[in-house]
């Protein structure tokens, strides 16, 4: 194992993948480090689920490479799932199996399982052992898929998009378990999720994807401290948005107009100034602003 | 000790939890010595994630509010915040601002908002004092 695998339980590294004549994944790095975790946050078609399919290795990297441990997924699966817990978006389990079917089924793949603990979850999930998974609920099936990713406590819990189409409460069952996780043992957590709220409450670090890239990468602290909304007011109505360098999002009517900016604060400033605006309040944005600023600024 | 976390607004969630529990100080419903709960217990109750939590803490224990006591848990301190004049001078007139413009708005004079910060005023102040 390299030092690099010691600090980082995924290391992504100028991943390219094109389906047809499309390119899902663009050049793409990034890294996350052991015992955090970590929200993928980006539109629907960013390439989310692609770049998770790499890191399980049901994906060979066409350029560039993806490290999980150090392990390549592809050439060592082994040594990648048996640390991967893992949760589909599409929830692909048997559905003729029974619960308790699925819990002795999932056990054997893994010597480390945890009987204790997979009770524990399943009385924790109200999921009745002898119910078959086809007659679940939506929100059952989740708490059913979550409880087998978690039952080995793996090293790397990894979720694509946990609470798509979910309950309030089925989403906090899901939080709950993300936050045990690093709480308890300090393992890592990879998830993807257009839920910002989510994002912002458990992850320690994010990184957001536009069209197979990743734009903007950080704690989540310093993203909200690094982007400032500014208001901008001028001395005569604008019909269309002035144009202001280096911001990445001028919205609003008339004389006042918001702008969104990224670090860069004073140039954002300078340029308004020349634009004929000047700032008459500050504030910060919600992560939701700034996915909304950058997804404006990707697509422009 | 009940805490509200919101992220619909720009301020960090750490940031969030300090401030609430400055307020809890000020307002007496946390007293010196107290016990604020374990940091895996708050994130779990908030749903936030324990790094968050520790970092509040830390904010706390920094600005004087809190100490750690080996071995045991977090305790609110005796002193009180010791903050320096300008900071909390300038915490405390970006919301004077913005108190001063919803009284305009609402057509209360400044001095009739000057009797009724003093009237609340009287009104928490017993429970700091007992």
């Amino acid at each position: 194992m390299t030092t690099s695998a010691n600090i980082h339980a995924v290391e992504i590294t100028g991943l390219s993948r094109k389906f047809g004549s499309k390119l899902a994944l663009n050049q793409l790095s990034l890294q996350v480090r052991r015992g955090r975790v970590f929200g993928l946050v980006g539109a629907n078609g960013a390439g989310k689920t692609t770049l998770i399919q790499h890191l399980l290795g049901r994906l060979k990297a066409q350029s560039g490479s993806v490290r999980v441990f150090g392990f390549d997924p592809v050439a060592e699966p082994v040594a990648v799932l048996g640390r991967t817990g893992y949760l589909s978006e599409h929830r692909d389990l048997p559905g003729w199996m029974r619960v308790d079917e699925l819990l002795r089924y999932t056990k054997a793949f893994y010597p480390q399982w945890d009987p204790a603990y997979a009770e524990e979850l399943r009385r924790q999930f109200g999921l009745d052992p002898r119910a078959k998974i086809k007659t679940l609920s939506r929100g059952e099936n989740a708490k059913a898929g979550l409880l087998i990713a978690l039952a080995y406590r793996p090293e790397l819990l990894l979720l694509d998009e946990p609470s798509s189409g979910l309950d309030p409460v089925v989403r906090r069952d899901i939080l709950e378990a993300i936050i045990r996780t690093v709480a308890d043992e300090g393992r890592t957590v990879f998830f993807s999720s257009h839920l910002l709220e989510e994002v912002e409450r458990v992850a320690d670090d994010l990184a957001m994807m536009f069209n197979g890239q990743v734009v903007l990468a950080g704690t989540v602290d310093e993203v909200k401290e690094n982007h400032h909304r500014l208001v901008l007011r001028f001395d005569s109505p604008q019909l269309s948005a002035p144009k202001v360098q280096g911001v990445l999002s001028l919205t609003g009517s008339g004389q006042e107009w918001t702008a969104i900016c990224n670090g860069q604060r004073e140039q954002a400033v300078a340029a308004a100034a020349r634009a004929g605006g000047r700032v008459v309040a500050e504030s910060s944005p919600s992560l939701d602003e700034i996915f909304v600023a950058w997804a404006g600024a990707e697509s422009a | 000790m009940q805490l509200h976390v919101s992220t619909g607004d720009g301020v960090p969630i750490y940031l969030q939890i300090a401030n609430q529990v400055k307020y809890l100080v000020a307002s007496g419903r946390l007293a010196p010595g107290d016990e604020i709960p374990p940091i895996r217990v708050l994130a779990h109750q908030l749903l936030v994630n324990p790094n968050t939590v520790a970092r509040a803490y830390l904010e706390l224990e920094r600005d004087g509010l809190v100490h750690k006591r080996h071995g045991s848990g977090t305790y609110i301190s005796g002193a009180g915040s010791p903050l320096a004049r300008k900071e909390r001078v300038k915490i405390l007139s970006e919301r004077v601002d913005a108190l001063l413009a919803e009284a305009r708005h609402l057509h209360v004079e400044p001095p009739e908002l000057l009797r009724l910060i003093q009237e609340r005023s009287q009104s928490i102040q017993p429970k700091e004092d007992k």
